[in-house]
């Protein structure tokens, strides 16, 4: 699993432009999945289980937060916004790597005092002299993301994108793992999730699903005088309770944490402040989907540098297999 | 000039009627029209069984005020409906509810104001409008508690084939899609002249989802910032540059193929366009493309200087511009030559 997930981490795949992370993904999943289709946003959707059993909807969302250029100069550097959130302290000094291989590094502005630091006043040197040449290899318009290999570190890994390739990674994984399922689940492998929960909603609309669980990253409390926040990297997967986009059902909290503790398998509770996830979009849709919410805990999300526990991941794994072996009914 | 009528009219988010009415007036003979619950002015065109079916949408909606309470000398406290700058609203000439009374907005006079106070920015709630009632029950012969009130600026042509006028957000949109009724089509194409979209995209989502069409395309006024103090890469959109094709806004990501048939189709046939190079804002796309399992959305708009004043600023040619382009898509899409 440690292999999925690092390829997937690598395939560029900001928001609005998931092809080839879904090109990628399509190709793990056929073998294994009843059917499988794109839906008019571009979601990719893969079916198993049996036909009349629970409606499930699994989401993880394929894309990732980058830079759009919005303009050209005429020295040739490119001026950029962000797509999805990103720290602007984060970026300068940072490398950005466009779809066609093109690579920059975020510059600054001279400023008089780091907090003037704002997205207006950085750009990307792609070492272009002038105009001309810098069009030749990116035109306004053109998405890059982080550069951010992928280095592991025997349960740690550390890659950009982890947000939320490694959620992609634990559904194949589960896909490719599940025997049999007397559910019919659907795998949701979302778009525009970081620019507004904006593939899960129309996703979750066509397949009109009993029950709604999305598996996503989330922020941690573990490091050094961090945001109080009860989720540690390692410590098992995180059974959402809130965030700001969904109350997470009651009957699918106690879903999952059953399964959990029916298999021993080591898990832990995430109250988070913020943020939010497909599960925000799910159980809105329609007359309202019960929904709940896996997350992996990751350091420094939305950076090039997001570190992660393989074995979260793999317990997260093992919780959707749990939970897909019998028949899912809510009470 | 059908810009000048709408430009005119009067149609704050919620009060639409008067614009609707006028569109009406000129498109019930060319296109199949109906008006949906929230207000939506919906015309079809072409053949209902063909393919694709093609939402165009433009709002008729503009900024304005909305009367919230009758002071006892007579004067009108307000709120704001939708985004406007509150530096821009003393002394604007104004007409209130479906009698048009005619009222100014007021403020307190210069002569008795104290020097920082002279230095800060009128808020809202200091602002009252003034239509000569001398009494709560002088003013409440002629308006109401809630009653709408909009700016009042003629229509005028001026410099080299510019136009300032109000309301151009989005009245030059409900142009160009009144201008594409008058042709034919062998597939479904609905033209929507949607309401409420500046206090949050409303009417564009009912309308959606009513029509539940396979692509769609917003026709828009946007944001032109090429004046003096915005650097080259702050503009959004540069006047008189052609229409600008949007990438991305805090509501929509463009879908792609569109974006990229639309610049194909301008290149082909010598229309400029430009990129719209600002992320911020919002349109109807915002609504429409997350409608049931998803549409296609893009959009194209003409850029408008001093948007949401009662005084904003257009390219006559850019408005021409985009009408010939969106023809053209509609022709592209009739001749099989775009699909998804």
């Amino acid at each position: 699993m440690n292999d999925l997930i690092g390829e997937l981490t690598q395939i560029h795949g900001p928001s609005g432009n998931e092809e080839w992370v879904r090109e990628a993904i399509r190709a793990l999943i056929e073998p294994h999945a009843n059917q499988v289709w794109t839906d008019a946003l571009g979601n990719l959707i893969a079916s198993a289980g049996r036909e009349g059993g629970t409606r499930v909807m699994l989401s993880a969302h394929m894309d990732e937060v980058g830079v759009m250029v919005t303009h050209v100069d005429e020295e040739g550097f490119l001026r950029f916004d962000r797509v999805g959130s990103i720290n602007p302290y984060f970026l300068p000094g940072r490398r950005v790597v466009f779809a066609n291989g093109t690579v920059g590094t975020i510059g600054t502005e001279r400023l008089d005092s780091i907090k003037d630091l704002e997205v207006s006043r950085l750009f990307i040197d792609i070492g272009a002299r002038n105009r001309s040449s810098a069009l030749e290899k990116v035109r306004v318009g053109d998405l890059a993301t982080f550069w951010g290999p992928v280095h592991n570190m025997g349960d740690t890994i550390l890659a950009k994108s982890l947000d939320d390739r490694i959620g992609c990674a634990v559904l194949v994984q589960t896909l490719k793992e599940l025997q049999e399922t007397p559910n019919l689940v659907f795998f949701v492998f979302t778009v525009q999730e970081e620019v507004g929960i904006r593939g899960a909603r129309t996703a979750a609309y066509g397949l009109d699903p009993e029950v709604g669980i999305a598996v996503d990253v989330t922020a941690t409390g573990d490091t050094p005088k961090a945001r109080r926040l009860e989720v540690s990297v390692g410590k098992g997967v995180a059974v959402k309770i809130k965030d700001r986009s969904v109350m997470t059902h009651p009957a699918v909290k106690k879903l999952l944490v059953d399964a959990a503790e029916e298999q021993g398998i080591p898990y832990q509770f995430e109250v988070l402040e913020f943020g939010g996830t497909d599960a925000g979009a799910i159980h809105l849709t329609r007359e309202g989907v019960p929904s709940g919410v896996l997350s992996i805990p990751v350091r420094y999300v939305h950076s090039p540098s997001e570190m992660a526990s393989l074995e979260d991941a793999e317990n997260c794994v093992r919780l959707l297999k749990q939970v897909l072996s019998r028949p899912i009914r809510l009470d | 000039m059908v810009l000048k009528g709408l430009s005119e009219a009067a149609g704050v988010a919620g009060d639409e009627k008067d614009v609707r009415n006028l569109i009406l007036d000129r498109i019930c003979d060319l296109a199949r029209t109906e008006i949906d619950a929230l207000g939506n002015l919906i015309a079809f065109k072409g053949k209902g069984t063909g393919k694709p079916r093609v939402m165009l949408a433009a709002h008729m909606d503009e900024v304005g005020l909305i009367l919230s309470r009758v002071e006892r000398n007579g004067l009108l406290r307000f709120k704001k409906v939708g985004g406007i700058d509150d530096r821009i609203l003393p002394s604007q000439p104004v007409r209130v509810g479906p009698g048009k009374v005619p009222g100014v907005i007021g403020a307190g006079p210069v002569h008795l104001q104290k020097p920082e106070a002279q230095r800060a920015v009128f808020k809202t709630e200091d602002l009252y409008v003034d239509i000569g009632a001398r009494t709560r029950e002088e003013a409440e012969q002629v308006i109401k508690l809630g009653d709408y009130i909009s700016f009042v600026t003629a229509y005028q042509e001026f410099g080299d084939g510019l136009a300032r006028g109000k309301a151009f957000d989005d009245r030059v949109g409900c142009t160009a899609l009144m201008e594409i009724l008058e042709k034919d089509y062998d597939f479904p194409v609905y033209a929507v002249f949607t309401v409420q979209e500046e206090v949050g995209l409303r009417g564009a989502g009912t309308a959606a989802f009513r029509i539940n069409p396979d692509l769609a395309l917003v026709v828009e006024a946007t944001t032109c910032a090429d004046t003096p103090e915005t650097e080259e890469h702050g503009e959004a959109t540069r006047l008189g540059q052609g229409p600008a094709v949007s990438l991305m806004d805090a509501t929509s990501i463009a879908d792609r193929r569109i974006v990229r048939h639309l610049v194909e189709l301008a290149d082909k046939n010598g229309i400029p366009i430009q990129y719209r190079r600002a992320t911020a804002g919002g349109n109807d796309s915002g609504r429409i493309h997350l409608t049931r399992t998803g549409v296609p959305t893009a959009s194209l708009s003409v850029p408008c200087r001093y948007l949401h004043s009662p005084v904003c600023v257009i390219s006559l040619r850019d408005l021409e511009y985009t009408i010939q382009l969106l023809g053209l898509f509609l022709d592209s899409i009739q001749k099989g030559g775009f699909r998804l």
